[in-house]
C-alpha cells in the first residue's frame, strides 16, 4: 500500500485545517495510507528567503529529524515548501555529512500534492464532483519551481460538473512572495489587486489556488473587495463529491 | 530622480519602499502598455523559432557567455590586440571616475578641443554619469536616441534598459517639448519624433565627438557591435571625426560565431524583432580619407566592480546579461513601480541583482528584496541567468555583509529571525505557539478574518485581511484513534491550565504596576 507522510506545512496547519482534512480524505479515498509524523514545524523557507541562512538550520534539522525516520512518500499541500525541501535542503548541509545524505534521501521522496497525484499515483480522475465555474491561478513555485503547468488543470478537467474557464494572466504572480508581501506591502498589494481584477473578469465562481501563502493573499484580496468569488485549494475541489464509487 | 544620482560621487542608500510610494499613478499603465506589447511580439517571434530550438539557443547563449566571462582576461587581451590592429585605441578604466576622466582627456587631448558631443544610447555611460560630468566640463553633450533625448530634457534617468522613456505618455512628452524646446508640439508620436529629428540632424553635423556604448565586442576581430532601431547610433559613430565608446568588460564575445547566437537571442527577447533595424559592425576608424567614418576611434573598457562580481561562482552569472530587458517586461514588480523606483541606472530584476553587486548591499540592499521570487525573469532570460537564485544570494549578503561593506539588515529583523529560528527548531514551543495564537487573536477576530493587526503585521492587513489562526488539524487527526483522543484530552487540560496561568500572571503584573 502506498504510504504518504503528511507534511502539513506551517501555513497549512495554522490557516487551512479544512484543506488538510480534505487532503487526508482524498488520499485515503485513493487508497493511500496517511501518517502524520509528530514534531513537524516549518521547513525554514521564510528565514532562508529573508537571507538568514544560519537561522534556517534549526528548523531544517528539525524537519529532517521528523521526516528522516519515516518511510514512503512525503506529501505537502504546498509547492513552495516541497520545492524548498527538494532543491534547497541538499545544499544546506555539507556533502559527506549524515544530514546531507538524509536531505538528499528525503528530497527525493517529497512531493507537492498535485505532483503526487499526477506523477506518483498517475491519476487524473479522482472521482470528484464539483458543479461550478472554476478558474485556475498558476502559483509560481508549483509552475516554475516544480514544473507543473498542465497537471493541475488536467485534474480539474476530470472533475464532474466542473467548467474550467481560463484566467487572464494565469501565470503572473499574485504578489505574495513570502517576506516580500510585508517588506513592500504597497507593491504586493498592487500585484494582488491586478490578480483579483483578472479573477473577477474571468467570470468564475471559484478560483483554485494550490499554494497556502498565495491562497491567503488571494482569498484576502477577494474578501477585501467583497467579491462573491471563492478562493479554494485544489485539494478541496478534488475531495468534494464523495468519490466515484 | 535627477541624473546626478547616477554619478558615483553622490550615491545615497536606495530606499525602494519610499521610492515606490512616490510612483505617479499614470506610470504603471504606461509601463504595462509597452511591456505587454514587447512580450506579445516576443511570443510570436519565439513561436516561429519553435520552443525546442529556442531552448537550445538559450542554452548555447548561456554556455558561451559563461565561458567568456570565466576566461575574460584571455578574450579582453585578444580584443585589445585586434582593436589596436584595426587602428583603434584601447583604454582601461577601473571605475566610473577613471572612465569619465579618460573621456575628458580624449576630448581635450591633442588638437581636438571638443565642444559638442552627440551620444548614442548606452547603459554604461548612464552607469558612470557621463553626461553631467561632460556638461560640467563645458562640453555640450546631447543624447540622440529618442527615448534618451526625452529623458535628458526631463532631467531624469532611464526607466527601462531599452526604452528609457517608457514611463512617459505622449501627452507628457508633448508638454515637455513645449516647455524645454519652445516648440508647438502636438501629442502625435510621429510629429514628436519629427521635431526631435530636426533638432538632432543639426547636432550630428556640428558635433566634434560621438560617444557610444556597445552591445557586443568581438574579440576575434576587434569589432564593436551596436544593435539599434533609430539610426542615431550610426550617425554618432560615423559623422563626427572622433568616436569614443564606453563599454563594460562583460560585453566581450569570442568570435563571430558566438555573436551569431547572441544576435538571434537579443532582438527577439528585447523588442520581439527577428533583427533590429540597424546592426552596426565597427572595426577601428576609417582606413583612408576616402572612406566615411571617424578619423579616430577610442574604446574605453570599463570594470567598475565587474571583476569583483566575477569572484562569486553563482552571482557572477549576472555578467551573462545581454541587456535585452525582457526580465523587466515580465516582472510583476517592475510593471507596477517602473524603473525609477530602483534608484539607479539599471532597474527591474537585472537591476535588483546587478546594482547591489556594483554598489554594495549597504547602498542597494533594498533591491534584492524587491522581488516575489516568482521566477518569471529566469524563465524568459535569453541567457538563462538564475536571477532568483542570485537574489537569494544577495539577500544573504544583506544579513552577512559583502565585499564592499558590512551587514545592513535591521537589528529588529535579526532578533525576529533569531527567535523564529529557535522557535521553529523546538516542536513543543511551536505547537504551543500555534495554540496560543488562536487564543490571543480572539479580540481581533471578525468573521473568520483578522482585518487589522498591530505592527509589524499591519503590513499584511493594510492590504488585505489575514485568515484567522486555526491550528486544529492535529487534534482532528488524533481524535481518529482512541489513544489519540486520550492524548488530546490531556493536552487540552494542560493547555487550558497554561492559558489560565498566563492570564492570571498578566493580571497580577498589571495590578502590581497600577498599585505602584
Amino acid at each position: 500500500m502506498t504510504q504518504a507522510q503528511l507534511f502539513v506545512t506551517c501555513l497549512g496547519e495554522n490557516f487551512f485545517t479544512p484543506v488538510l482534512k480534505d487532503m487526508v480524505r482524498l488520499l485515503e479515498r485513493l487508497g493511500v495510507q496517511c501518517e502524520l509524523p509528530e514534531g513537524q514545524t516549518c521547513c525554514g523557507q521564510p528565514l532562508y528567503n529573508s537571507g538568514f541562512i544560519s537561522q534556517t538550520m534549526e528548523p531544517a534539522r528539525q524537519w529532517l529529524r521528523v521526516f528522516g525516520r519515516t518511510q514512503g512518500y512525503i506529501v505537502a499541500p504546498s509547492g513552495s515548501c516541497a520545492d524548498f525541501v527538494r532543491h534547497r535542503y541538499p545544499e544546506l548541509f555539507p556533502e559527506g555529512t549524515r544530514e546531507h545524505a538524509q536531505a538528499v534521501e528525503t528530497a527525493a521522496r517529497t512531493y507537492e500534492l498535485t505532483e503526487f497525484l499526477a506523477r506518483v499515483l498517475k491519476v487524473q480522475d479522482v472521482g470528484a464532483t464539483f458543479p461550478r465555474k472554476v478558474t485556475y491561478h498558476a502559483a509560481c513555485h508549483i509552475l516554475r519551481g516544480l514544473g507543473l503547468r498542465q497537471e493541475p488543470k488536467q485534474l480539474l478537467q476530470a472533475v464532474r460538473g466542473l467548467e474550467l474557464i481560463p484566467l487572464p494572466e494565469e501565470e503572473t504572480c499574485c504578489g505574495f512572495g513570502g517576506i516580500f508581501s510585508v517588506v513592500y506591502p504597497e507593491v504586493s498589494r498592487a500585484i494582488m489587486e491586478n490578480k483579483v481584477r483578472n479573477i473577477q473578469a474571468s467570470g468564475a465562481q471559484v478560483v483554485v489556488v494550490s499554494e497556502p501563502g498565495c491562497l491567503m493573499n488571494i482569498a484576502g484580496g477577494l474578501a477585501q473587495v467583497g467579491s462573491p468569488v471563492r478562493a479554494m485549494h485544489l485539494i478541496q475541489i478534488l475531495a468534494s463529491g464523495g468519490g466515484a464509487d | 530622480m535627477s541624473e546626478t544620482r547616477f554619478s558615483s560621487r553622490e550615491i545615497v542608500r536606495i530606499d525602494f519602499r519610499s521610492n515606490v510610494q512616490h510612483v505617479p499613478p499614470h506610470m504603471p499603465p504606461s509601463v504595462q502598455k509597452a511591456t505587454t506589447k514587447f512580450l506579445g511580439t516576443r511570443a510570436s517571434v519565439v513561436d516561429l523559432v519553435g520552443d525546442e530550438q529556442w531552448q537550445t539557443l538559450r542554452q548555447a547563449g548561456h554556455d558561451l557567455r559563461l565561458h567568456t566571462i570565466t576566461h575574460l582576461d584571455y578574450y579582453l587581451e585578444m580584443l585589445e590586440e585586434n582593436v589596436t590592429k584595426a587602428g583603434g585605441h584601447v583604454h582601461w578604466a577601473r571605475d566610473a571616475e577613471e572612465a569619465r576622466r579618460i573621456v575628458l582627456e580624449i576630448a581635450r587631448g591633442g588638437s581636438r578641443n571638443v565642444k559638442r558631443a552627440v551620444k548614442a544610447k548606452s547603459m554604461a555611460t548612464e552607469e558612470i554619469g557621463l553626461n553631467h560630468f561632460l556638461i560640467d566640463a563645458g562640453i555640450q553633450t546631447l543624447e540622440t536616441d529618442l527615448g534618451e533625448f526625452i529623458i535628458q530634457l526631463a532631467g531624469v534617468g532611464p526607466s527601462h534598459i531599452i526604452v528609457p522613456a517608457v514611463h512617459l505618455t505622449k501627452e507628457g512628452i508633448a508638454a515637455l517639448f513645449r516647455e524645454k524646446l519652445g516648440v508647438d508640439a502636438p501629442t502625435d508620436p510621429i510629429q514628436l519624433a519629427a521635431i526631435a529629428r530636426a533638432k538632432l540632424r543639426e547636432e550630428f553635423l556640428a558635433a566634434d565627438m560621438g560617444i557610444s556604448g556597445a552591445n557586443f565586442l568581438v574579440a576575434e576581430t576587434g569589432t564593436l557591435v551596436i544593435v539599434s532601431n533609430e539610426g542615431n547610433g550610426r550617425m554618432c559613430t560615423t559623422l563626427p571625426p572622433l568616436h569614443v565608446a564606453v563599454v563594460g568588460i562583460d560585453k566581450v564575445v569570442p568570435d563571430m560565431e558566438s555573436l551569431n547566437v547572441l544576435l538571434k537571442l537579443l532582438p527577439r527577447s528585447a523588442t520581439g524583432q527577428k533583427m533590429s533595424a540597424y546592426t552596426s559592425f565597427i572595426t577601428g576608424p576609417r582606413r583612408t580619407d576616402a572612406e566615411n567614418g571617424p578619423q579616430e576611434f577610442h574604446l574605453i573598457l570599463l570594470d567598475n566592480g565587474r571583476t569583483r562580481i566575477l569572484q562569486d561562482e553563482i552571482a557572477r552569472e549576472t555578467l551573462l546579461c545581454i541587456r535585452c530587458g525582457v526580465c523587466l517586461n515580465v516582472c510583476p514588480v517592475y510593471n507596477n513601480v517602473g524603473g525609477h523606483a530602483y534608484g539607479w541606472a539599471y532597474s527591474g530584476p537585472i537591476g535588483a541583482i546587478l546594482v547591489p553587486q556594483l554598489l554594495g548591499t549597504e547602498v542597494a540592499g533594498d533591491l534584492p528584496f524587491a522581488s516575489s521570487l516568482c521566477g518569471a525573469c529566469a524563465e524568459y532570460c535569453p541567457v538563462k541567468i538564475p536571477i532568483p537564485e542570485i537574489l537569494l544570494r544577495l539577500r544573504h549578503r544583506v544579513v552577512e555583509g559583502d565585499p564592499v561593506g558590512g551587514p545592513s539588515a535591521s537589528p529588529l529583523l535579526r532578533v525576529a529571525a533569531e527567535v523564529g529560528g529557535r522557535t521553529l527548531g523546538q516542536p513543543w514551543l511551536y505547537e504551543l505557539g500555534t495554540q496560543l495564537l488562536k487564543v490571543i487573536q480572539i479580540p481581533l477576530r471578525k468573521d473568520g478574518w483578522l482585518p487589522n493587526l498591530p505592527p509589524p503585521l499591519n503590513r499584511w492587513t493594510m492590504s488585505r485581511p489575514m485568515p484567522a489562526f486555526g491550528a486544529d488539524f492535529r487534534d482532528w487527526w488524533r481524535d481518529r484513534t482512541p489513544e489519540g483522543r486520550q492524548h488530546n484530552v490531556a493536552r487540552k487540560i494542560g493547555l487550558g491550565a497554561l492559558v489560565v496561568g498566563l492570564i492570571t500572571l498578566a493580571a497580577w503584573l498589571l495590578a502590581r504596576k497600577k498599585s505602584r
